[in-house]
């Protein structure tokens, strides 16, 4: 069959229809500034300093939150020692009422939650609204029902909490990282100081307000805001007994030697470039719409991005070629609009670093294909969905991690290549495979240094099924059984 | 003067695919108060109202398998919640008739959310704890999960009526199963009002039948009846387990027949375990290759 043969025809209305304007207007109240979450009351940091939060839509600023210093962690961590005792002594099936409770508030005030999530953190509210929000509730319903199951989970009588938990989460999906943390952890009986991203700390405060609603007792869970500082005074404080973090392989690695002085337990959900391969057999279309899914609708910002497309070589030409079609009715812009795929990048610096990514691509030999469907806002750090082609395994771009909107596109001839391309980076986190042949996808997952394999499907989620990186992607799952793990001590 | 205003009692029936339907047979059985004045006449269930029970149940039942754990997780917890909302409507119920008073009720009533509450976080583990992956000699992935086993018949005491018929509807239901139910024959009212807490609930029609009526009648003609897959009782007589046994012979009915004292009814250690579900499935292995 000749190229031109199995040319489709597209669908192409030129700027003939446009998408009429859909912003989500509900409002919203959002106070000036934000003190910490400290022993159930907000309270002042303790020199007074705020940083502000901006719309990365807007660059506008939407509030001032606390920069928590040593002192404020201090406060924070004595204030979650002081309450675990009782917490960890509290009947179990309490426990669990106490988280189902907050599952429940999480759903009456799920619209609230996903408009506060997209001004701040600038995630679509299609994505903050369908997905994050609603799976941030079931990781609390869930894990709600295991606080007197524990004995179950494990083939031990009684499992035990391992005591406060200090937990880090990045600015993508803030309330979703929240509750993936903090449920395992209360259910099982620990005490946690939790620090959000100083880009979208404003929706872990309401979930503050949702603790003090459903009257959790106060130090049970403690929230201190802040940049980078407040998350090394917290990783360093030798009154933790476990430190969980989300975000780049690069903190990751100074949390687990910071964990090595103080002997904390550490959980680390790292970095990662996962692959996604497509063989010649597979439903063209769907590895297609997984492909746009897994990396552009996140904005690359998921720890879990399908940022290496690995392509059979004899449908190279098809594939890129069905992409760019695709590719082109993905809408960049206002995150409120219900219309829009992709919304802003978290700030400034995620632009530069994307920008140098691609410069040094190019200069290597790489051709860039950028989606043009609607033009840029002024304001804000904007990156269009990014496809790379003639890019070379070795090449920086297919081996660090980029966040933002880019995706590699590459080939392979047999299997055993796909597997060596796909597992040849230091990461280990999710992997994709789209084949018809549902034995050979088995056996591709089975060869696939990851965490998680999606077969013929690409970022889905769910409480009840564990997420985690193998190699320099992490340690430690969340989500399902295993999630609880970092959170008990047996014997 | 004022005239005093005149209640108006509630009439109590069965609940059979999501409606309130009376008794085919027209029979009621008197239920008298502590102090013995009647103060109602409940629907005493016959072989035909069974066998629409059991209808609706069938009806009801690979949508309810079918729904995700986590919605079905939801339901039963917003069954909980209603239970909990009724509180006080059940608590003077069950201290009506039965001996121990407000503060018994009030314990026995608390239980049953509980319980409920228990077995919604169940719906989503159960297949963690049950289910296997099985580390066979070849290339396969083998994998065994349970499922359902279909239609289940729960007898009731009549000790402890709400918190026994709630501990015995929650295993078989949160995995899956649909439920005919026959509550308690001398406390009948609890019953009839949990219907009320299924009906406001989501949960969907069918999906919980309740009867009430005499044990005794409907025995033979719950373990003869072959659209039933499983039965959860509690607390027969020798002669009842025969009859129940020997009758689900006939299409190799699921039996499991507890016998609990009154305060064991309270142990959640013993009543809240995962191989009180486990009678209630089927495992299913599937074999599928690897490479090739």
């Amino acid at each position: 069959m000749t190229a031109q043969s199995t040319r489709q025809p597209e669908l192409s209305f030129g700027s003939a229809w446009r998408y009429a304007d859909a912003p989500d207007s509900t409002p919203i109240e959002i106070a000036h500034r934000y003190g910490h979450f400290i022993d159930g009351e907000f309270v002042e940091p303790a020199d007074g300093k705020h940083i502000a939060t901006i719309n990365p839509a807007t660059d506008e600023p939407i509030s001032d939150i606390a920069a928590g210093d040593e002192s404020d962690v201090d406060r924070a961590v004595r204030a979650a020692r002081a309450a675990q005792a009782k917490w960890a002594r509290t009947k179990p099936r309490e426990r669990a009422k106490y988280l189902f409770r907050i599952a429940r508030r999480i759903q009456e005030r799920a619209h609230e939650l996903a408009v506060l999530e997209t001004k701040d953190a600038g995630t679509p509210i299609r994505e903050s609204r369908d997905l994050h929000i609603p799976l941030a509730a079931q990781h609390f319903f869930y894990n709600a029902g295991w606080a007197d199951k524990l004995r179950y989970a494990f083939a031990v009588a009684s499992p035990r909490p391992v005591g406060v938990c200090g937990q880090i989460i990045p600015a993508g999906a803030p309330l979703l990282m929240a509750a993936r943390k903090l449920a395992p952890a209360l259910a099982c009986g620990n005490t946690c100081i939790l620090k959000p991203s100083e880009l979208s700390s404003l929706v872990v405060l309401r979930l503050a307000e949702i603790l003090q609603e459903v009257e959790l007792p106060p130090g049970v869970v403690n929230i201190v805001t802040g940049g980078a500082k407040t998350g090394e005074a917290l990783a360093a404080h030798t009154g933790l007994r476990a430190i969980s973090f989300t975000g780049s392989t690069e903190t990751g690695k100074r949390i687990a030697r910071a964990a090595a002085e103080t002997g904390a337990r550490v959980t680390l959900q790292l970095s990662g470039k996962s692959p996604n391969i497509v063989f010649a057999d597979a439903s063209l279309d769907q590895a297609i719409e997984g492909a746009v899914q897994g990396v552009f609708f996140s904005r690359g910002l998921s720890c879990c991005a399908g940022a290496r497309l690995l392509v059979e070589e004899p449908i190279l030409g098809e594939i890129v070629r069905k992409l760019k079609i695709r590719m082109a009715t993905i809408r960049v812009g206002d995150p409120l609009d219900k219309n829009t795929d992709v919304g802003p990048l978290a700030c400034k610096q995620q632009l530069d670093t994307i920008k140098a990514y691609l410069k040094t691509a190019c200069d290597a030999s790489a051709q860039l294909h950028e989606t043009s469907a609607s033009p840029l806002p002024k304001k804000g750090s904007w990156c269009r969905p990014t496809l790379l082609t003639d890019v070379h395994p070795s090449d920086v771009a297919c081996r660090e991690e980029i966040p933002g909107p880019v995706l590699a596109v590459m080939t392979f001839r047999t299997p055993d290549e796909a597997i060596a391309q796909a597992n040849d980076t230091p990461f280990g986190l999710a992997a994709g495979v789209w084949t018809d042949k549902g034995s050979k996808g088995r056996e591709i997952a089975n060869r696939l240094k990851a965490g998680v394999v999606w077969c013929n499907t690409y970022h889905k989620f769910d409480a009840a099924s564990p997420v985690g990186g193998c190699r320099e992607s992490g340690l430690g799952r969340e989500g399902g059984i295993q999630g609880l793990r970092p959170y008990v001590e047996f014997s | 003067m004022m005239a005093e205003r005149l209640a108006v009692p509630k009439t109590f029936k069965l609940y059979i695919g999501g409606k309130f339907p009376r008794t085919k047979s027209g029979r009621t059985i008197r239920v008298a108060h502590r102090d013995e004045r009647i103060i109602a006449h409940v629907g005493r269930a016959s072989r035909d109202d069974l066998a629409a029970a059991v209808a609706a149940a069938r009806g009801a039942q690979g949508a309810w398998a079918n729904a995700t754990a986590y919605l079905r997780g939801q339901i039963m917890y917003r069954m909980a919640e209603m239970l909990d909302g009724k509180h006080e409507e059940f608590t003077s119920l069950l201290a009506s008739t039965v001996p121990g008073g407000i503060r018994r009720a009030r314990k026995e009533v608390g239980a049953a959310v509980d319980r409920l509450v228990c077995f919604a976080g169940w719906t989503d583990k159960f297949s963690h704890v049950l289910a296997g992956c099985n580390p066979v000699a070849g290339p396969y992935d083998n994998v065994t999960v349970p499922e359902a086993v279909g239609v289940t018949a729960v007898i009731a005491p009549d000790e402890e009526p709400l918190l026994a018929l709630v501990s015995l509807i929650a295993p078989p239901l949160c995995v899956g199963n649909t439920i005919v139910a026959l509550g308690s024959g001398a406390h009948p009212l609890a019953t009839c009002v949990f219907g009320e807490v299924c009906a406001t609930s989501d949960v969907p029609p069918g999906v919980v039948n309740l009867l009430t009526g005499m044990r005794s009648e409907l025995i033979p003609h719950i373990a003869h009846h072959r659209d039933i897959d499983a039965i959860h009782a509690a607390n027969l007589p020798k002669s009842q387990r025969q009859v129940l046994r020997a009758g689900a012979a006939e299409n190799i009915k699921r039996v499991t027949v507890h016998k609990l004292a009154a305060d064991a009814w309270y142990d959640d250690n013993a009543c809240h375990n995962p191989w009180l579900i486990e009678p209630f499935v089927e495992m299913k292995t599937t074999w599928r290759p690897v490479g090739a």
